[in-house]
């Protein structure tokens, strides 16, 4: 599942690209047609509807106390457990790349199942850790805590499986050469693994917290979706669908799409630094 | 290759083994272990009832319908999209390829807004006008269809454009030049160079088609027995202090799921066993 999640590489001018025929050219006709019915013309008609509202509307939406404190929680949480995912989808990459025990495999497998698992499920799947009847006596749910687990479940795989495979890529001698010019483990992790990790990491941490922003399903049954203590954004903007109010659904919703937009933005550029220190 | 690499553990290394292990249990593996023991608590009885529930059984139903035309769809344009991205020069290309990957950025409850915004059948843009020609999207199924469509979209086309770029188009040319016709050359050559890609990518889709909640919540309505799917029966049967039928029909959505990754993880096993096999 690695090329699932992680990035494709960039549409780039293939040798071999020819110009378009009569038959691709219908089906490339059909396809945006599909295309925009289904993704493009929807997405638009929600920028379209928050803008609707003008300036005011939205910033009045937002700043609905009971909203403002379901953003800060949302992004709040995200950046916590991205930055966790950072370092733990690291290590677990490390491990399942470096390290040779008995049960890898089992792992690996592990790995992918929050991404295959139905959210709803994997709120209930928490639940029976974490919840009232939990056997470790952590009683997580309805608080604040159940929706930074929840975050931590779904995008386990998002970092671990964009960095694995450039670690397997990543040619041991170059370490080799460092070490036996005196670099000191922590110095050949710094300097030479991790420039060639960061744009893994950056873009796995992107979708992480694209996920985490506009997790539902896990959510439902773990936080009880208490006002100013467990309750996200996407909830929301379901309760402002269901009160009749699509402007104000609209009017998150775009504040969520930004927010993601200017978050990916960001890790690219933390991206490029990394990389040109190396 | 890996025996290469094989580096000599440290303590450093046990106890990052450690950690991943734990950490994992905590998070993954024990509280999945728990669903099981929870839904065979009392044998089998409470999966016999699940099928005794007329209105769960539609349930399934049409969370297997959902699944079976989303995926279908999604691996008809999914194949038709990486070929143009891949063979063909057009413009707006960079923008479709940075498009196709919206859906994974999107919460499920706005892809559920966008539907309704436009096939809402009372004030979406195209809504009103569909329904007087007796077409109802929004609170029916086709509106569950396309959310589902909607979330698994990328899929496919992430499985099948990389093998795509990889196998390139000598055979195919040569397949022309001996007289083969543009259909031909595909059924006969393109389709069999990107067959395990494409499996993958069905598989992954159908496991994201059935698990769909948030978006199928927003368009759906939860009509009892008409358009219920499985996933919105999970929540409603523990909202209403059902514990044991939640936990079956959680069950049997996880086991599909799992059972998913379980025929991908085979399958790219097998494969790359061949692949260090041919190499040698």
């Amino acid at each position: 599942m690695a090329e699932l999640i992680g990035t494709r590489p960039a549409a780039s001018r293939p040798a071999l690209a020819h110009n378009l025929t009569r038959t691709s050219g219908i089906g490339l006709g059909l396809t945006m047609l599909w295309f925009s019915l289904l993704v493009l013309l929807p997405l638009a008609a929600v920028i379209v509807t928050a803008s609707q509202a003008g300036w005011s509307g939205f910033w009045s939406t937002i700043t609905n106390d009971q909203t403002a404190a379901s953003i800060r929680l949302t992004v709040l949480a995200a950046v916590v457990v991205t930055a966790l995912n950072v370092f733990t989808g690291t290590a677990i990459a490390w491990v399942l790349v470096r390290d040779h025990f008995p049960g890898k495999g089992l792992l690996e497998l592990i790995i992918d199942v929050p991404f295959a698992l139905p959210t709803i499920v994997a709120g209930l799947v928490l639940l029976s850790l974490y919840g009232n009847e939990s056997p470790l006596g952590l009683h997580w749910a309805n608080t604040q805590w159940s929706v930074y687990l929840a975050f931590l479940f779904v995008t386990l795989p998002f970092v671990v499986r964009t960095v694995q495979p450039v670690l397997e890529e990543l040619e041991s001698d170059v370490e080799e050469a460092a070490a036996s010019l005196g670099a000191s483990r922590v110095t050949t992790f710094r300097r030479i693994i991790l420039p060639s990790l960061a744009p893994a990491i950056a873009a796995g941490a992107a979708l992480s917290f694209a996920r985490a922003v506009g997790e539902y399903g896990s959510l439902v049954l773990l936080s009880g979706n208490l006002p100013f203590e467990s309750e996200v954004s996407s909830v929301r903007i379901l309760s402002a669908i269901e009160h009749d109010n699509p402007g104000g659904a609209a009017s998150i919703a775009t504040l969520l799409l930004l927010i993601s937009l200017a978050v990916i933005l960001l890790l690219d550029l933390i991206q490029r630094r990394v990389a040109r220190r190396g | 290759m890996a025996e290469v690499r094989r580096v000599r553990n440290g303590p450093f290394g046990y106890l990052l083994r450690a950690f991943v292990i734990v950490y994992l249990v905590l998070l993954v593996a024990w509280p999945l272990l728990l669903v099981v023991t929870h839904t065979f608590a009392h044998g089998t009885e409470s999966l016999q009832a699940l099928f005794a529930d007329p209105d769960l059984v539609a349930a399934l139903r049409l969370t297997a319908l959902a699944a079976v035309v989303a995926t279908v769809i999604n691996t008809v344009f999914g194949v038709g999209i990486s070929l143009l991205l891949v063979r063909c020069e057009f413009p707006g290309k960079r923008l479709l390829s940075a498009f196709v990957d919206l859906p994974l950025a999107v919460s499920p409850i706005v892809v559920g807004l966008a539907l309704v915004l436009v096939y809402g059948g009372r004030d979406g843009w195209f809504g009103p006008t569909l329904e007087s020609w007796g077409f109802q999207v929004v609170f029916a199924t086709p509106g569950i269809i396309m959310a589902t469509a909607f979330v698994s979209l990328p899929l496919v086309i992430r499985e099948v454009e990389p093998v795509l770029r990889e196998v390139g188009t000598e055979q195919e040319q040569a397949a022309w030049s001996l007289g083969a016709s543009g259909w031909q050359a595909f059924w006969r050559v393109t389709l069999p160079a990107i067959k395990w890609a494409m499996i993958y990518g069905v598989v992954l889709t159908l496991a994201r088609s059935i698990g769909e909640f948030g978006a199928v919540k927003v368009v759906s309505g939860n009509v009892l027995g008409e358009t219920r799917t499985a996933t919105l029966a999970v929540e409603e049967k523990y909202l209403n202090f059902d514990q044991d039928g939640a936990y079956a029909v959680a069950f049997l959505l996880a086991s599909v799921s799992v059972l998913c990754i379980l025929v991908v993880f085979v399958l790219r096993a097998r494969s790359a066993r061949r692949f260090s096999a041919e190499g040698q």
